[in-house]
């Protein structure tokens, strides 16, 4: 790493909002071939600043930058700890892959000009919301975010796809609403936005309660959690593949970790047991429902989707082992909550990847239409089938750690009824991912013919599918990462 | 009652009343209608809880103006959408569109 | 990485690295994945022997790297593991030979083959785990591995198969994974270390210590069929032979066994399991299975689920001599996981022989096919004699070892058990061999499809004589050194005497 100290003194932390907003108006104006050519540049730098800043909060601590040097409350500052680290990272390691797909697969279908702007948007957005510290600006980038992902989705848009856009739009914009009113009580109260200050001012009382209440429902509306999940299976269904790998991967962590961020650091004092215990419990009803409504799947994407409505609910299975349980198990469960969360993003996206390079050979979306595909596109498959592992928790892969670390708090914490949540949880995911993964065992239907995919589709698919398995063996930098500077 | 308090009160009868023709509505102009609504509720909430000592607070001033800008180009964007899928489906509903 | 540390490693890498070649292979390039294969399994077996060698003269072999904060990956080569190993690493090579040609002509071999060797790897890993959760983690890799073998035909009864094999291995998996994340809970790390680890627990865990082993035992059992969680195996049968004989012989089967005997030894040590009361619970189990596997085996007009029975009963012998307390019980037990392997392999080979000469898939198709195909028929009858326990058989020695440690334990019920088993293993296996030998054939054969100049392809007769051999060979030359036996009584030396 000794490369790595000429970056010691480089400022990232506004690097990594201007970037992607810069390459936005760059796609926008040059024109879509011209956003396609420069692209590539952008994600990889991207992706270095990222692996600095990781680099850097593991040597140096948390960052803290004011941006134009005015303090807050007026004025916004970037924070970036480990957990930050962490989730900027994800982004740029998934948004990579997919990228490159999308410049591929999109030249089969022109005239989607505004992907690149977009896109760049929505990881400037990102970024943006990882890097907040103060709860105004994390809801500015936010909705943001929402806009962008709604613009993604319904560009390739049929009639379905386009309600499937509204009805994310409608869904989002009231979640923001809600959260920000929320956001509204807490300076009526305290006169600070910035999350720092206002932590210590909390204390249990009704307005408090009625804030937190208000901007976790919010949340919840935009992490898609059960009950309030009937946005998501048809907009990331109905999405293009890369679009809904970004959505699956990506938008929905950013809503988790804005919730994840708030529960930890600003409602520690108001966050009761019962509340986390209301959380995991559903949780436990998205897994069940989402698994139960993915097996009754007759298209890929929609499985795949609703698997997403309930891999969520593992995100949320963190809560209840976090509240007030003892350093024991709050460290294991955050760490397997991120590490939930990473090894998903890998894997869904992978997921999403491989099951677009399935429809674009078969022709078709239904998951009968792959029959006797293992012998023709064995690579998406195969990045299907590692991607499955991950979500099913089994060794080795990054959704085992995942996996393992909540079982230990849930042991540490004598929450033992979560361990049956998750064990069943992963038997579920595999009858899901199984159901597709057989079809491809079948015999190919007489006549049947499949389309070449190109290779850089295949590859880019298997990549993210290796990356959430290689986590497995690599967790121990990211925990490091986690635990060690979070402040 | 202050004033303050007054407009904090209706802006959160506001946004009940827009959280509900938000759920309730099907057509889909009332919906759009029904979220600028609540969200001018927000706004007044914002305004009506930040008198501090009788002196004007800019911070929620921002946040309202930043807001309105955020609303509008929600609002842009939905109605867009809606006009799209009117062209395409005849659609005022999200109901007959599946 | 010196070499004593990237030792293990590499005998794990030589087979997934060979897997991973053969997946990318065309189809049509049969030579090269046959070299590959043949290549790739005789090198494993010269490490492997070069391993065998080094542990005997107490060579330390040890691979270790952090996976979490306290919990390593560790792979380490002890007496036990290299019992295990070597039996894989043989049998490998023979499967390998057997599988090339009995799958001659069939479409999609690089990808069997491919799996084939990806079993492998778990199983190396599973024998050379040093502790739990290493092994956990080969455990399920191996159920990932073999679910493609056993659906490779691609028929809906493989698919079918293949689903109830998931759902069984699956939910055993989940269960090992409960048992193992509370053990660490409690323990930390749980190291395999001779003698076991858990005896310095105060009695106030006893309780949840039991649980646990319940826990471990019964995730462990759905690969080692005991009953009632065999219901997996018959249902497997639908895998083509080779598939059938890698998993009854030497992977899935006896990773479930060699899963339960580390438990026993290793992690909770003989005498601790003993105090807790837990043996006598399991020797139960473990007979219940071997009457109940015997008997079922008695009704089967297939074959191959005649077999599929009969290896329920056999592994349970395993299970049984770990379960008697004392070094005799424990030889025996240990001994036989590497003689039922070579026997059970053996009736496996000569099986697939006959269905894919001759299209007989029914005990009572086998009138007089003893004339039509001695060779195999001779394998077979060696094979049936050890499996009854005749000597000078291998089955013979592990038997007689296991009877005389139930006597030195004081349960003398398991030696009657032992004796009942072996005459319904007569019951289920002689009449075969009668109507093989003795009766005229009843008409023309099924579907005959002769292969090769002799009575069948080289490469199906070869292995199944080669091990015929070794079981009489493991038997007559018992006494010898590095013969099985001896191993295994090498084994409980360090076991017991620590």
């Amino acid at each position: 790493m000794a490369g790595m100290q000429a970056f010691v003194g480089v400022d990232t932390l506004p690097w990594l909002i201007a970037l992607p907003l810069i390459f936005a108006s760059a796609s926008f104006l040059l024109g879509p071939r011209a956003a396609r050519a420069i692209a590539p540049a952008g994600l990889v730098i991207g992706l270095l600043a990222a692996v600095v800043l990781a680099w850097q909060v593991a040597a140096g601590g948390s960052q803290r930058q004011a941006l134009g040097g005015w303090a807050p409350p007026l004025g916004i500052e970037l924070y970036a700890d480990g957990l930050t680290a962490l989730m900027l990272l994800m982004t740029a390691v998934v948004v990579l892959p997919v990228g490159l797909y999308a410049r591929v697969y999109f030249e089969r279908q022109p005239g989607v000009a505004g992907f690149w702007p977009l896109t760049w948007f929505l990881i400037g957005a990102m970024n943006a919301l990882y890097l907040s510290a103060d709860i105004f600006n994390l809801y500015v980038t936010l909705e943001l975010l929402g806009l962008a992902a709604v613009g993604l989705i319904i560009l390739t848009g049929g009639v379905q796809t386009i309600a499937a856009g509204m009805r994310y739009l409608l869904a989002a914009l009231a979640g923001s609403l809600l959260y920000l009113l929320g956001v509204a009580l807490l300076y009526g109260a305290h006169g600070t936005l910035a999350i720092a200050l206002l932590a210590p001012l909390l204390a249990p009382a009704p307005y408090a309660g009625l804030a937190a209440a208000l901007m976790v429902v919010g949340l919840l509306v935009k992490s898609a959690l059960f009950p309030l999940h009937f946005w998501l299976p048809p907009a990331h269904g109905g999405a293009a593949a890369p679009v809904s790998a970004l959505l699956s991967a990506l938008v929905i962590k950013a809503s988790f970790y804005l919730l994840l961020r708030l529960w930890l650091d600003l409602f520690g004092t108001i966050s009761t047991a019962a509340a986390g215990q209301l959380l995991g419990w559903l949780g436990a009803a998205a897994i069940l429902w989402g698994s139960v409504l993915a097996l009754r799947q007759e298209k890929l994407k929609m499985l795949v989707a609703y698997s997403t409505v309930a891999q969520i609910g593992y995100l949320f299975l963190l809560f209840p082992l976090v509240t007030h349980t003892g350093a024991g198990a709050a460290t294991s469960a955050l760490a397997g909550g991120v590490m939930q969360a990473l090894s998903h993003a890998a894997a869904k996206s992978a997921m999403f990847l491989a099951v677009g390079n399935m429809i674009l050979s078969s022709a078709r979306d239904d998951i009968a239409s792959i029959d006797g595909l293992s012998a023709r596109h064995p690579t998406s498959l195969f990045a299907f089938a590692m991607a499955g592992v991950s979500l099913m928790g089994l060794p080795p892969s990054g959704g085992f750690v995942a996996k393992w670390l909540l079982l230990q708090a849930a042991l540490v914490a004598g929450q033992w009824w979560w361990i049956g949540v998750i064990i069943g949880g992963g038997l579920l995911t595999a009858a899901y991912v199984l159901q597709v993964l057989r079809c491809a065992f079948m015999p190919a239907p007489r006549g049947k013919i499949f389309q070449p995919v190109p290779r850089t589709l295949e590859f880019s698919a298997l990549a993210l599918a290796v990356v959430s398995l290689a986590l497995g063996f690599v967790a121990t930098g990211p925990l490091a990462l986690l635990t060690g500077h979070r402040s | 009652m202050s004033g303050g308090l007054l407009y904090a009160f209706t802006g959160a009868s506001l946004v009940a009343l827009g959280l509900y023709a938000l759920i309730v509505y099907a057509h889909l102009l009332r919906k759009i209608l029904a979220f600028n609504v609540m969200g001018s509720g927000v706004f007044l909430v914002l305004v009506g809880l930040a008198q501090r000592a009788g002196a004007a607070d800019p911070v929620p001033q921002a946040m309202v103006l930043t807001g309105i800008v955020v609303a509008v180009s929600a609002t842009a964007l939905a109605l867009a959408l809606m006009r799209r899928l009117f062209t395409d489906s005849g659609a005022t509903t999200l109901d007959e569109t599946d | 990485m010196s070499l004593s540390e990237a030792f293990p490693l590499l005998v794990l890498a030589v087979s997934l690295g060979t897997g991973v070649v053969i997946f990318f292979l065309a189809e049509r390039r049969r030579r090269l994945r046959s070299a590959l294969n043949l290549g790739g399994a005789t090198l494993k077996l010269v490490l492997v022997g070069v391993m065998l060698w080094g542990v005997f003269g107490q060579q330390h072999y040890e691979t270790r790297y952090e996976l979490l904060p306290g919990i390593d990956f560790a792979l380490r080569a002890d007496a036990l593991g290299m019992l295990f190993i070597t039996l894989s690493a043989v049998l490998w090579l023979l499967t390998t030979l057997y599988a090339i040609g009995y799958l001659e002509g069939s479409p999609h071999r690089s990808r069997f083959f491919g799996f084939f060797s990806l079993c492998i790897t778990a199983t190396t890993g599973i024998a050379l785990a040093g502790n739990l959760l290493t092994f956990f983690l080969f455990y399920e890799l191996l159920t990932l591995s073999t679910y493609p073998l056993v659906v490779h035909r691609g028929t809906d009864k493989a698919l079918h198969a293949g689903k109830i094999y998931l759902a069984y291995t699956l939910a055993g998996g989940a269960v090992l994974l409960v048992g193992i994340a509370w053990l660490y809970s409690l323990a930390g790390n749980v190291e395999f270390t001779q003698g076991g680890v858990l005896s310095q627990f105060p009695p106030g865990h006893h309780a949840a210590l039991a649980t646990i082993f319940v826990l471990l035992i019964a995730g462990l059992g759905v690969k080692a069929a005991l009953v009632p969680l065999h219901g997996w195996l018959p249902a497997a049968m639908a895998a083509p032979a080779p598939v059938s004989a890698l998993l009854h012989a030497v992977a899935v089967v006896k990773a479930g066994a060699f899963g339960i005997v580390r438990v026993v030894y290793n992690v909770y040590g003989i005498e601790f399991a003993a105090d807790l009361g837990l043996l006598v619970p399991l020797a139960i189990v473990a007979c219940v299975t071997i009457l109940y596997g015997s008997l079922r085996a008695l009704v089967q007009d297939d074959l191959k689920k005649r077999l599929a029975f009969s290896t329920v009963s056999q592994v349970s012998y395993i299970i049984v001599g770990v379960a008697v307390f004392g070094p005799i019980g424990t030889i025996g037990g240990l001994v036989h996981l590497v003689h039922q392997g070579i026997m059970k392999v053996t009736l496996f080979f000569c099986a697939g022989n006959l269905a894919e000469t001759l299209g007989v898939h029914h005990v009572s198709e086998m009138n007089g096919v003893g004339r039509r195909m001695p060779w195999t028929m001779a394998a077979f009858t060696v094979a049936a004699f050890g499996l009854i326990g005749v000597p000078p058989m291998a089955g013979f020695i592990s038997k007689w070892y296991l009877g005389l440690g139930a006597l030195a334990a004081h349960m003398p019920w398991v030696l009657g058990v032992l004796v009942a088993s072996s005459l319904l293993n007569a019951a289920y296996l002689l009449p075969i061999l009668h109507a093989a030998w003795f009766k005229p054939q009843e008409g023309p054969w099924p579907v005959e499809t002769p292969r090769g100049r002799f009575e069948t392809d080289w490469r199906l007769l070869g292995p199944p004589l080669v091990t015929a051999l070794l079981t009489v060979g493991a038997g007559l030359l018992a006494a010898m050194p590095f013969s099985p036996l001896d191993w295994a009584k090498l084994i409980a030396a360090r076991e017991y005497l620590r």
